[in-house]
C-alpha cells in the first residue's frame, strides 16, 4: 500500500496546528480567530479603562502623568472600535451567516482570510507603537491625539514624532480588511443563500449583516480618503489641513465623522441581529413585524448617513447647519424606536424563558433606550453647547456601546457558544456574570452623567477638588471592580466549559435557524445536504411539519 | 381538515442568484466612489483658497488626447469582452491589448504633464493648497488606472497564451466593470478640475 504525505495542515502535531489556522480560508475558523483576537484586545482595553479610572477616581491625582493618559485614552477609544467591536461582529458574522442562509462559506474564502489578517495586523502595528519608542529619546510613543485625532493636532508641527503615523497606518491596514469584509459578506448574502431562501426569509441576522456591509464601504471610505489627505500633509508636506496655506481644520473633522458617525450604526446594527434571534427563541414566539425591522433597519443605516454634524455642534456651524442635523440625528430615532417595540411585542404574550442569553437581551433592550435617550437630549443644539465634550457625551457612548453593543455581545456569546464549542456554558456561571457586570456597569455608567451636567470636561487627565466631581468619579471608578469580576467569571466560564462543559448536542435551545441543524460544532461542510427552505424558521418545519410556517407566512 | 397542499411547488430547479464576481466587484466600486467623493469634495471646497503660487488657469493645460484615448478603451474594452462572450478569441485580444495601450497612452500623458509641471514650472504637492489637492485627486485617479492595467496585463499574457476562452468571458466582464468604473471617475475628476476649477 503506498504512503502518501499528508498536507501540513492536515497533519495533529503542533505545527500542523498551527499551519491549519493559518492558512485556512474556513469561515468557521476565521470567525473564531476574528473573536479570540477582540477579546484578547477586550482584556487589553478594560486595562487601560482600569489605569484611567484609578487615575480619575480621585481629584488632583498623580497616578498617571498627564502624557501617559493622553495615550491612554486614544488607544482605549482606537482600540475598542477598531480592535474589539468590528473584528468581534465580523468574527459571529463570518461564523454564522453563511450557516443560516445554508451556504458551505462564504462568497470569498481566500478574502476573508484576507481581511482578517489585514485587521490583525493593524492591531499589532498600533500596539508596536509602545514598544517602538524605546531606544529612541521618548520611550513609548503610542498615539495621544485622541481618537478621533483631529487636526492640527495631527499636523508635522504639533506632532513630531510618529506616534500619530502609528495611527494612520494601522487603521489604514483594518479599514481595507474591513471594506474586503464588506463586500464579502454582501456577495455571500445575497449569492449563496440556499434554494427558497428569498431575502424576506432570510434571518435578521443575516439582513443586519447586510445593511452592515453596505454601511462599511460608503463609512470606512471616507476615513480612508481622510487618512491619506493626513499622510500627504504629514510625509510629503501637503497642505490639506495646514491653515496657514489656506486648508481647513474643520474639513478634518467633517471627514472624521462623516465616517465616525456611521461606523456607530455599523457597530450596533449587528448587534441588533443578535436580539432578533435571541429574543424570538426565548420568548417561544416568532419575531413580531419581521417585514418592518427589515425596513426599519435599512432605514437607520441610510439616515445615519446624515447626522454626522452632531458631533459639530461646537465647530461654530451656521444655524440653519446645526438645525439640520439636529433635525436628521432626532429622525434617526423613529426607526430606532421601531424596533423596540417589535422586540418587546415579540415577547408580549410569549413564554419567556430567563436564561442567561434572554437576560443580557433584557438588559440591552432597557440600556439602549436609555443610551438612546441620552443621545436624543444631545440631539437638541443648545443643549449640546452645554454638553459637548463633557462628560456626559462619555457616559452616552459608553451607555451605547457597553450596555448596548457589550451586553448583545454577551447575550451572543452564551447563544451560540454551544454551537462553536460543543458544550453549553454554565447557566451559574453565567448569572453571577451578568448580575455583576449589570451593578457594575450601572454604577459606573449612570453616575458618570451627573460630573458632565456639572462641567466636567472629557480627556482631561486630573481636576481639582471642590468642583463637586469627586463623588461620582469615586462612585465610576468603584464600577469597574464589579465589570472586572462579571469579565473574570465569564473568561472562566468558557475556558472551564469547553473543557468539561455539558455537551450541547445540534439545538440546545430549540431555536429555529439553520446553524441549529447541524452538529455542535459543525463539520468543514457545514450542512450535509443544501436544504430547501420554504419559511423564515426552516428548523420549525423540519421539527414540526404538522405546522409549518409557510402555511402562515 | 386541511386543504393547502402536502407539498408547496419547490422552487430549486428555477433558484437563480446574482453572480457573486459582479456584485464583490459592485461593491468595490461603490466603496472607491466613496474615496473619490471625499477628494473630490475636497478639491471643490478648496477651489480659489489657494494663498499663493500659481493658480489651475495659469498652469493647467486641458489635457484632451488623453482623455479621448481613456474615454475610448471603454468602448474597446466593451467590444472586447463582447468578443469572448461569443468564442471570438482573436478579437478579444486585439481589443483587449488596444484597451491596454489606450490607457498606457493615458498614464504616459499624464506623466508628462507632471513632468512639465514639476521639472519645468516647479509646481508640486507642497507649492500650495491648489498643488496639493491637484496632485492627491489626479494622482489617485492614476493608480486606480494602474492598477487597473496591471489587471489588464495579466489577462493579456493569458490571452495570448491562447488560455481564455468563452466560459471565462464573465471574469473579464468584472474587470470591464471596473475599468467603466476608472473611466467614469475621469468624467468627474476631468469635469472638476478642467472644466470647473479653472
Amino acid at each position: 500500500m503506498a504512503t502518501h504525505a499528508l498536507p501540513l495542515s492536515a497533519e495533529k502535531t503542533a505545527l500542523g496546528t498551527i499551519y491549519e489556522w493559518i492558512g485556512t480560508a474556513d469561515h468557521k475558523k476565521i470567525g473564531l480567530m476574528y473573536i479570540v483576537y477582540s477579546l484578547l484586545f477586550l482584556v487589553i482595553m478594560g486595562i487601560e479603562a482600569i489605569l484611567m479610572r484609578i487615575q480619575l477616581a480621585h481629584a488632583n491625582s498623580t497616578f498617571l502623568s498627564p502624557q501617559v493618559f493622553n495615550r491612554l485614552f486614544t488607544m482605549h477609544g482606537t482600540t475598542g472600535v477598531f480592535f474589539v467591536a468590528m473584528p468581534i461582529l465580523f468574527g459571529f458574522g463570518n461564523y454564522l451567516v453563511p450557516l443560516m442562509i445554508g451556504a458551505r462559506d462564504m462568497a470569498f474564502p481566500r478574502l476573508n482570510a484576507f481581511s482578517f489578517w489585514m485587521t490583525a495586523f493593524g492591531g499589532f502595528l498600533l500596539y508596536a507603537s509602545f514598544f517602538a519608542g524605546v531606544g529612541l529619546s521618548q520611550a513609548g510613543i503610542a498615539p495621544d491625539v485622541g481618537w478621533f485625532a483631529y487636526a492640527p493636532l495631527t499636523s508635522p508641527v504639533f506632532s513630531p514624532g510618529h506616534n500619530t503615523d502609528y495611527w494612520t497606518l494601522s487603521l489604514l491596514l483594518a479599514g481595507v480588511g474591513s471594506i474586503a469584509g464588506a463586500a464579502n459578506m454582501i456577495a455571500t448574502v445575497l449569492c449563496l443563500r440556499c434554494p427558497g431562501m428569498t431575502l424576506s426569509r432570510m434571518p435578521l441576522l443575516a439582513w443586519m449583516n447586510l445593511v452592515m456591509g453596505g454601511l462599511i464601504l460608503v463609512t470606512i471610505s471616507p476615513l480612508t480618503a481622510a487618512q491619506l489627505m493626513l499622510m500627504v500633509d504629514r510625509y510629503i508636506g501637503g497642505h490639506f489641513f495646514d491653515v496657514a496655506a489656506g486648508g481647513s481644520v474643520v474639513m478634518w473633522i467633517h471627514f472624521f465623522w462623516i465616517f465616525g458617525h456611521p461606523e456607530v450604526y455599523v457597530l450596533i446594527i449587528p448587534c441588533f441581529g443578535f436580539v432578533s434571534e435571541i429574543v424570538p427563541v426565548f420568548s417561544r414566539k416568532a419575531m413580531f413585524g419581521y417585514p418592518a425591522m427589515v425596513a426599519a433597519s435599512v432605514g437607520i443605516g441610510f439616515v445615519s448617513l446624515g447626522v454626522w454634524a452632531h458631533h459639530m455642534f461646537t465647530v461654530g456651524m451656521p444655524s440653519y447647519g446645526n438645525a439640520f442635523f439636529v433635525l436628521t440625528t432626532m429622525v434617526v430615532a423613529v426607526p430606532t424606536g421601531i424596533k423596540i417595540f417589535n422586540w418587546l411585542a415579540t415577547m408580549w404574550g410569549g413564554k419567556i424563558r430567563f436564561a442567561t442569553p434572554m437576560m443580557f437581551c433584557i438588559g440591552f433592550l432597557f440600556q439602549f433606550l436609555i443610551a438612546g435617550l441620552s443621545g436624543i437630549m444631545l440631539a437638541t443644539a443648545p443643549f449640546d453647547w452645554q454638553l459637548a465634550n463633557s462628560y456626559f457625551v462619555v457616559a452616552h457612548f459608553h451607555y451605547v456601546i457597553v450596555g448596548g453593543i457589550l451586553f448583545s455581545i454577551f447575550a451572543a456569546f452564551y447563544y451560540w457558544f454551544p454551537k462553536m464549542a460543543g458544550r453549553t456554558l454554565d447557566e451559574t456561571l453565567g448569572q453571577w456574570h451578568f448580575w455583576m457586570f449589570l451593578i457594575g456597569f450601572h454604577l459606573t455608567f449612570d453616575f458618570m452623567h451627573i460630573p458632565g451636567v456639572l462641567g466636567m470636561p472629557r480627556r482631561i487627565y486630573t481636576y481639582e477638588a471642590g468642583r463637586g466631581w469627586e463623588t461620582w468619579n469615586l462612585i465610576s471608578s468603584i464600577g469597574v471592580v464589579f465589570q472586572v469580576a462579571g469579565i473574570l467569571i465569564f473568561v472562566f466560564n468558557m475556558i472551564r466549559s469547553y473543557a468539561k462543559g455539558v455537551p450541547a448536542g445540534n439545538d440546545p435551545w430549540d431555536a429555529w435557524t439553520l446553524e441549529w441543524a447541524t452538529t455542535s460544532p459543525p463539520p468543514d461542510y457545514n450542512l450535509a445536504r443544501i436544504p430547501e427552505v420554504l419559511s423564515r424558521r426552516p428548523l420549525w418545519d423540519i421539527k414540526h411539519p404538522e405546522d409549518p410556517d409557510w402555511r402562515y407566512e | 381538515m386541511s386543504t393547502h397542499p402536502a407539498v408547496i411547488e419547490s422552487n430549486a430547479a428555477s433558484w437563480t442568484l446574482p453572480s457573486r464576481g459582479k456584485v464583490g466587484m459592485v461593491s468595490l466600486i461603490i466603496a472607491e466612489s466613496a474615496i473619490f467623493t471625499i477628494f473630490i469634495a475636497a478639491y471643490i471646497f478648496y477651489i480659489g483658497k489657494s494663498i499663493s503660487g500659481p493658480s489651475p488657469h495659469e498652469i493647467l493645460r486641458i489635457p484632451i488626447m488623453t482623455t479621448i484615448c481613456l474615454l475610448s478603451s471603454s468602448l474597446t474594452m466593451h467590444w472586447a469582452v463582447t468578443a469572448l462572450e461569443k468564442g471570438q478569441t482573436s478579437v478579444f485580444i486585439s481589443f483587449w491589448l488596444l484597451t491596454f495601450a489606450l490607457g498606457a497612452i493615458f498614464i504616459g500623458g499624464t506623466a508628462r504633464e507632471w513632468h512639465h509641471l514639476i521639472v519645468d514650472q516647479g509646481f508640486t504637492i507642497q507649492t500650495n493648497l491648489f498643488g496639493t489637492t491637484y496632485y492627491s485627486l489626479v494622482g489617485l485617479h492614476a493608480s486606480h488606472v494602474t492598477a487597473g492595467l496591471i489587471a489588464l496585463f495579466i489577462v493579456g499574457a493569458f490571452g495570448l497564451a491562447g488560455k481564455l476562452k468563452r466560459e471565462h468571458s464573465e471574469r473579464c466582464e468584472v474587470i470591464a466593470m471596473y475599468w467603466h468604473f476608472v473611466d467614469a471617475v475621469w468624467v468627474v475628476v476631468f469635469t472638476v478640475v478642467y472644466i470647473i476649477g479653472r
